[in-house]
Order: C-alpha cells, then structure tokens, then sequence
C-alpha cells in the first residue's frame, strides 16, 4: 500500500508476484467498494436493455427467433461496447450482431461478476461501515485477464457518460471540483491507473 | 523508413486468398500500453509490431490489424470487441 496527499494509506495497483507468479494488489475498504460499484452498474447495463431482436415484415419469423439483436443498442455505452462490425453492410453488420452480441454480453457481465464476487470472498462486506478494512486480492492469470478487460469496459463506461473526447484532458483538468464530473473524472483515471498497473503485472 | 524482412509481400494471390481486413479505430480511452498488449497476446504479434500497429491506431485513426478470410476477420472482430477496441470489418481493397 501506498499513502495519498493526506497521508492515508491507498492502493498502488497490481504487481505480479515473484513467489507463485500471480498478480496481487491490496485495497482499502473504501476502494474495493468502489470497484464492486462500478462492476456492479456495468453489469446492470448489460442486463437492462434487453438483447432483444427487431421485428421483421414476417410475425412468425419474429416470433422464433431468439437469438440476438441485429441493431445497434440505444444506449451509447452499449453502442461503443458492441460496435457495428461492417460499418457499410447493413445486413451483414445485423447477422454479426445477431450472432455475436448475446455472447460478447454474457462475457463482459461474467467479468465483472468475478470482480464483484473476488472482492467480497475477500472479505469485503454486502455493506462497508468499518474504517481500516483491507481487501488483498490474489489473481491467476487467466482471472487477471478477465479484470483487465472488465477494467477497460468501465473505463469505457465512465468515458461514454463524461463525453471524453480525444485531447481534450486540459478541459478535465481546469474543471472546478465542485462540478459532478469532476468526481467521475477521478475515478475514470484511478480505474485508467489501475488497468496501467495490471497490463504491466502482465507483460511478459 | 526501415525495411521489414519478415513481413510477406502482398501480391495478387495473397489478395485473392485473403480478401478481408480488421481494422481497429483510435479512441480517447484505450490505454496505450493496453491496446499494444492486445495485439500482442491475441495476435501472437512482437512487440516491436503490436507497437507499430497501436501507433498507427493512436496517430492515423485506424489500422489494419490482421488478414484473411470473411469468417477468420469476424473472429478477430468478436475478439477486439472482447477486449473492448473498437474494431471494424471490410474487403481489403475496400
């Protein structure tokens, strides 16, 4: 653990282990909390907007097939987490979604999840009230890797709210505090720290 | 520019036979680090060209990232998307 401005003590990422090779990192109660929060939306997203495909000009045909959407999410976030893949072909772009969305959905959720769910076997309680609470995290690789993704589909997440745009970091960084999305904006270049320490722990 | 040794030459039968691009785009979120280490551990690329190829991304918009078939081109999208790159599908002379 690290220490803030203030002297407190806070998390200083992941880093790969030398004595059984997995990546580690310590948080606090209060930033394992904010983890499983911000897993915890991602994965209500997923599952709000249902995976539901549009109608066609046959009802019956409607009627049995299940399979997936073949447009694109109204939800922005949903929209840049599930591009269109043929950005000219139309049809060809609905198929692609059709065959690929439910899945990609299923995986980005189970990401998360595995977040949500590590934090708390480790001891991170349904609600946090105590002070001084530590959460150690222990990550095979395979499961480091489904961090790091479930890491940028938040990144994702926040960026797509906060409308960042390319180059734009001056206009974050001028923004008063007192502003609501100056908040946000912290939180997005934490999870955009965390992601950087685990790519590394990873790297061969 | 540097000569590359190792990277075939595109002629006309590897065209025929491969007929179609991933193209991954340039985004204000993915981390740098993060997009080369994609192209490295899914592509199996080095990292001298993961590096190339998230550089054009990062400086140009977009890059191609891989070739081949329709169905192999739709498996490396569906991983991109995984991933959460902002990757697109076309014929290569498209």
């Amino acid at each position: 653990m690290g220490h803030d401005a203030e002297g407190r003590r806070v998390t200083e990422g992941f880093v790969r282990s030398s004595r059984d090779g997995r990546v580690i990192a310590s948080f606090t109660g209060f930033e394992a909390d904010l983890l499983r929060s911000l897993a915890s939306q991602l994965v209500e997203l997923l599952r709000n907007e249902v995976a539901a495909p549009t109608a066609s000009n046959d009802p019956l045909e409607d009627l049995l097939d299940f399979s997936g959407p073949t447009t694109e999410p109204d939800d922005p976030v949903l929209a840049r987490l599930f591009p269109t893949a043929y950005p000219d072909d139309e049809e060809a772009a609905g198929e692609f979604r059709r065959f690929t969305e439910g899945s990609l959905r299923d995986g980005k959720a189970r990401n998360a999840v595995l977040i949500i769910d590590m934090l708390e076997e480790a001891g991170l309680p349904p609600a946090l009230e105590e002070d001084g609470l530590f959460i150690d995290i222990e990550l095979e690789i395979p499961k480091a890797h489904a961090w790091m993704r479930s890491f940028t589909d938040i990144r994702i997440a926040l960026a797509t709210r906060l409308e960042i745009e390319e180059g734009d970091e001056s206009f974050w960084d001028l923004l008063p505090e007192d502003d609501p999305r100056s908040h946000v904006h912290d939180i997005y270049e934490w999870v955009g720290y965390l992601q950087e320490t685990l790519v590394h722990a990873l790297s061969p | 520019m540097p000569v590359e040794l190792d990277e075939p030459q595109t002629d006309d039968d590897t065209l025929l036979a491969r007929p179609w691009v991933t193209i991954v785009w340039n985004d204000p979120v993915n981390l740098m680090s993060y997009v080369t280490f994609v192209f490295q551990t899914y592509f199996g690329y080095s990292k001298k060209k993961a590096e190339k190829l998230m550089m054009e991304v990062h400086q140009d918009g977009r890059s191609v990232v891989s070739t081949g078939s329709r169905e192999e081109m739709e498996r490396d999208v569906q991983a991109m998307h995984e991933y959460g790159l902002w990757a697109t599908m076309q014929k290569a002379d498209a």
